[in-house]
């Protein structure tokens, strides 16, 4: 094993700042011959070449680090920075910009705890608070699907964990390429099946999300995970390890070679032809060690054993232990060689870059130390001593942060230089140069169905495409019910969960992005995504108090991604300060872009609301008429705004002009009505309106209960078409039991709220809209349910029951009933594709799926260099 | 009435059994996998979850468990016990019940509100159903696929202790559509669906699985005398 790597040959290979593609252990392991590298050997050889711009270190930024240190940084030093000056550690792009969210947003009494912790915590009653937190597993997703969904999931809920709280649901908006892409085949189903394979392990419910497919989205599927977990107030959890003399604990799974550099190596190098190596570097999850680490940190929290508490998560032990002590600004001295390995034969340098899942690293007082390794013990789990808590260096200076190996010193440095003193990058930003001409091809003067038959058909179509369909496929396949407090979950606007059992206590949680929406105007679209999660919110109910954010963009190396992102933050700062609801925490995601073709702008922004009473939650379908009906009112107003809509997509494959307007004041009102209303009891069903409109929104509260509607649009001069298939913000369809409309109408007027009465609910299983066209709910859940089974599997029913000859002839089951998943999926080795695109689903017009146009060729850039970075840690 | 409910390590639906006991009227008495003190409850619960992390063969390492040792013992001197989900895994690996629960057909993790019917009141666990009643009630599982012999399968026909089928579609290719079965005696039941996930109208579909909890109650109270000493201890 050589001492270096060929750094001349890889000079002039790599590109400036872009280091071509290697093997990430061969950097790392390597050390000088007979032992590791270590500071006092450092000390003697200060002109020896480093592999630094290997680690995706700038020249200037190893300066930094010799001029911190006063000589040259040890290998695992060198290896310690990169991954903490990495832009998924450091923020170094996107610091500059997020410091509006800190800015702007008012402040809040019911904060406890805000960005910079592991999730930001929220006050809900005199003595509990939640914790949420949304952030993204996309680069790791793409690589291997179920294992990057999976320890997304794992990830998320540990920061959870780390607050103190326990964790008691997730949420998961995830993107993906064209729905009928064969890509999409290997990743959607791969990702849905990790998500589900880990959280259910877990115990936690998953009570909302999102599926959306786009083109833009084809090399960069977009996984991001939020969880949310409840607590009593005093036992909020800090990071911070203070008292000197303390003892650091590894808890949890011992660490191996998984995950290696998977920060600063697999997501800062170059892929090319070699990808295929980089597959050690995604984590492998364990979520039955997971929840053991969850119940054994509870039973520490309530037996007071904690002092500070961190998990380890992108970076590590690395991160783990210089946030710690740079948070207390104390030092701290490891002995690495106590860490439980998997693998014997691991250096120094890998064993603090190891990204192995389910571990945490606890703070503890010493007399509490024995305690701590019973708790450990009774769970199973491992629990090592590997440090303790040093104090400052003398003169008042910061302590240091001293590992040792086998008696050898191989780190010496201070934590805050690691943790806090990265490189801060105010990048260059530049509109895209496309933008004016993408703003002026608006879609409002696309052809549009006139006639009553071709509105008929365009809510059908709608109601079929990828991303309005059912999304039954994928949410059946997570369990929505553990713990026994799930009031709403999908397909519902918000999950809803009940917190304590006695007062009906509880929160309403949504996650929304629209990615063209913010193609076509970053900032109103980031302003569009709150407004909708906000609204989803605030329909059920709920009082909406606190936002966090996952944002998700290209290269901010691009000038034009870094517009839309400076354009994103300022827009989601100034809606969050405008409505009230600061933002907790969240997470950034660059380098989302195959080639030069970054993906659309996503901001996906979770909205967390309070109930005092769940019992008062109002879904989303209407409810079986016990007379007349329920009457239909359509609050808030409907303008011309096609553009960016799921109707110009779907219809016309277009993406042009402007978003709708976003007005919060609006929004505000409308959620102040509905939170009246729940109170009082006035409405039996809300729903919001978004991605297709009115029609999409009557379709699926009447599916939900199989409850049809008779609509009468409002004669106003507004076409129906512009009523069904616009995508006005602020809106939301309600149904109001006869007896309280008076009331309900008094207090939409009273807020300042557009009440216009479109309809009854009806027990005929119809929805009919006068004058225009009347649709059989059979026909219309036929067409609904059966897009994504016919995408990836289970279209067809289980009427032959192959494999089973019990059931070889049985005639019972009439095909549709269960919405054709029985099928038998050839053992499902394969991509399911493969089994289901030869079926054809009954009565659906192929057409009706498949239409959707690709005006970015799928394929494009994906011959030239594939460049994926992935950051998910905490905002700074 | 004290109705035990045993946590094993990865068991997750554990506090939804201890309060589907509290809501049927009963006192939910927590037992740990590693002690065989049953502290004298007259029923117990094994709850859903994923057992040790089921990697092996689900239930396989739960049935060697201290607790399921004693409640093998309780179980064959005629105590009923209920395994839901990953517990009747365990009561099949136990040999407490015959068959075997493997992976789902169509080889998803499903969960999805699911019919049944109700097939035998003659069960400690079912007394309060009617023959033939049909019930609305969550089921969700990776492998919940009943499988036995055919002879097994035509025995537990035979003798009236299948306890509840699928209907209106079979979620996951159970031979027979059967969801649940008993034992000889019918005081030992494994489910595949969640009763304890339909007993409050706030977060279930239905209030139907209330009546597994309530019908154990009456199965005590009739075995205890009369009934006289129930409600005593708490």
């Amino acid at each position: 094993m050589t001492t270096q790597p060929d750094t001349a040959t890889s000079g002039a290979e790599a590109p400036e700042g872009k280091p071509s593609g290697f093997a990430a252990t061969d950097v790392l392991v390597n050390e000088y011959d007979g032992g590791p590298d270590t500071v006092e050997r450092a000390e003697h050889t200060s002109d020896e070449l480093q592999p630094h711009t290997e680690l995706g270190l700038k020249d200037d930024e190893y300066d930094r680090i010799r001029q911190i240190l006063g000589r040259r940084p040890t290998a695992s030093e060198l290896a310690m920075y990169s991954i903490m000056w990495s832009e998924h550690c450091s923020y170094k792009s996107s610091k500059v910009h997020l410091r509006q969210f800190g800015e702007k947003t008012p402040q809040n009494t019911r904060m406890l705890a805000g960005i910079g912790e592991n999730a930001g915590v929220v006050q809900i009653s005199d003595d509990l608070a939640v914790t949420f937190k949304v952030e993204s597993h996309n680069h790791p997703s793409f690589v291997e699907p179920y294992q990057g969904a999976a320890t997304g999931v794992g990830g998320i809920v540990r920061d959870i964990l780390a607050m103190g709280a326990r964790p008691i649901a997730v949420m998961d908006p995830l993107r993906f390429g064209a729905a009928d892409h064969p890509d999409t085949a290997r990743v959607l189903p791969g990702v849905v099946a990790g998500v589900g394979g880990y959280g259910n392990c877990l115990g936690l419910p998953n009570i909302g999300g999102e599926v959306v497919f786009d083109p833009t989205y084809q090399g960069n599927p977009l996984v991001n995970a939020l969880s949310i977990g409840v607590l009593p107030v005093e036992r909020l959890q800090h990071k911070e390890a203070a008292g000197v003399g303390n003892v650091v604990v590894l808890l949890g799974a011992r660490t191996g070679r998984d995950g290696i550099g998977g920060v600063s190596v697999l997501a800062s190098a170059t892929f090319d032809e070699e990808a295929e190596q980089r597959r050690p570097s995604v984590q492998v999850g364990d979520p039955f060690m997971e929840k053991l680490l969850i119940e054994s940190c509870l039973e520490l929290y309530d037996a007071g054993l904690v002092a500070g508490i961190q998990d380890l998560g992108g970076a590590g032990l690395t991160c783990a232990l210089s946030e710690t002590a740079a948070a207390a600004g104390t030092g701290m001295r490891v002995w690495l060689e106590r860490v439980p390995l998997r693998e014997a034969s691991m250096s120094p340098t890998e064993i603090l870059a190891s990204e192995s899942q389910e571990r945490m690293l606890l703070i503890v007082t010493p007399e509490n130390l024995d305690r701590v390794l019973e708790v450990a013990k009774k769970w199973g789990v491992w629990a090592t001593a590997i440090g303790e808590v040093t104090g400052p260096a003398q003169g008042g200076a910061p302590g240091r942060l001293v590992i040792s190996w086998n008696d050898h010193v191989v780190v010496d440095v201070p934590p805050g230089s690691l943790a806090d003193d990265g490189p801060v990058y105010a990048r260059p930003i530049r509109e895209p140069a496309d933008l004016i001409l993408l703003q002026a091809d608006k879609a409002e003067t696309l052809p549009r169905p006139s006639t009553g038959d071709e509105l008929r058909e365009t809510v059908l179509r709608m109601a079929a495409s990828p991303n309005l369909a059912d999304k039954t496929w994928v949410t059946e396949q997570y369990d929505r019910y553990v713990l026994g407090n799930t009031i709403l979950a999908q397909p519902e606007d918000s999950g809803v969960l009940r917190i304590d059992e006695e007062t009906g206590l509880g929160v309403a949680l949504a996650v929304d992005g629209n990615g063209r929406f913010a193609r076509l105007d970053p900032y109103e679209g980031a302003r569009l995504a709150l407004a909708e999660a906000y609204r989803n919110v605030a329909v059920t109910g709920a009082e909406p108090v606190a936002v966090t954010d996952c944002l998700n963009f290209g290269s901010p190396e691009d000038p034009a991604v870094m517009w839309q992102f400076a354009e994103a933050v300022r827009g989601l700062a100034d809606g969050c300060q405008q409505l009230g609801t600061p933002v907790t925490g969240g997470n950034v995601s660059f380098y989302n872009q195959t080639g030069a073709a970054a993906i659309h702008p996503t901001p996906v922004v979770g909205v967390l609301g309070v109930f005092d009473d769940v019992a008062r939650r109002v879904p989303m379908g209407f409810t079986a008429p016990t007379g007349d009906g329920d009457l239909l009112y359509l609050l808030g107003d409907t303008d011309v705004e096609l553009s960016g809509s799921e109707w110009a997509w779907v219809t016309h494959g277009h993406l042009g002009g402007r978003p709708p307007k976003v007005d919060l004041a609006k929004e505000q009102r409308l959620g102040a009505l509905m939170a009246r209303a729940s109170q009082s009891g006035l409405v039996s069903a809300a729903h919001d309106l978004s991605d297709g409109g009115l029609s999409q929104a009557l379709v699926e509260s009447a599916l939900r209960r199989n409850v049809g509607a008779r609509v009468s649009l409002p004669q106003d001069g507004t076409s129906a078409f512009v009523y069904l298939f616009s995508e006005s913000a602020g809106r939301a369809l309600v149904a109001v039991p006869r007896g309280h409309d008076k009331a309900f109408v008094a207090l939409a007027a009273e807020f300042g709220v557009t009440c216009n009465p479109i309809g009854v609910t009806q027990h005929e299983p119809v929805l009919e809209v006068r004058d225009e066209f009347s649709i059989p709910l059979d026909e219309v859940r036929e067409a609904w349910s059966a897009t994504l089974p016919k995408l990836f599997g289970g279209a067809a029913e289980l009427a032959n029951r192959q494999g089973d000859p019990e059931h070889a002839a049985d005639p019972t089951a009439p095909a549709g009933q269960d919405r054709g998943d029985e099928v038998l999926e050839a053992a499902a080795a394969g991509p399911a594709m493969e089994t289901a695109a030869p079926i054809e689903a009954d009565g659906i017009p192929a057409a009706s799926v498949a239409e959707v146009k690709d005006p970015v060729p799928a394929d494009e850039g994906r011959s030239v260099t594939l460049e994926l970075t992935e950051h998910h840690d905490d905002q700074d | 009435m004290r109705i035990g409910v045993v946590t094993f390590p990865g068991s997750l639906d554990d506090g939804d059994a201890a309060r589907a006991v509290r809501i049927a009227g009963a006192d939910a008495v927590r037992l740990w996998h590693g002690d065989s003190d049953l502290q004298g409850v007259d029923a117990v619960v094994l709850p859903g979850g994923f057992s040790y992390g089921d990697y092996l063969r689900t239930g396989a390492i739960a049935r060697f468990a201290p607790a399921m040792e004693s409640i093998a013992d309780a179980a064959r001197g005629g105590m009923p016990v209920l395994g839901i989900c990953n517990g009747f895994q365990i009561l099949c690996e136990a040999h407490l019940l015959p068959g075997a629960l493997t992976r789902n057909q169509h080889l998803h993790f499903r969960n999805r509100d699911q019919y049944l019917r109700v097939e035998t009141a003659n069960t400690s666990w079912t007394s309060r159903f009617l023959v033939g009643q049909e019930v609305l009630i969550p089921v969700k599982n990776g492998e919940g696929c009943f499988v036995a012999d055919q002879r097994t399968l035509d025995e537990l026909e035979a003798e009236g202790r299948v306890v509840a089928r699928y209907i209106r579609g079979n979620p996951n290719g159970s031979q027979r559509d059967i969801a649940a079965i008993t034992n000889e005696a019918g005081n030992v039941v494994g489910i595949m669906p969640h009763p304890e996930h339909a007993v409050e109208a706030l977060t279930g579909p239905s209030l139907d699985g209330l009546g597994f909890f309530t019908s154990v109650l009456r199965a005590l109270a009739g075995a205890s005398a009369g009934g006289q000493q129930a409600g005593g201890q708490s």
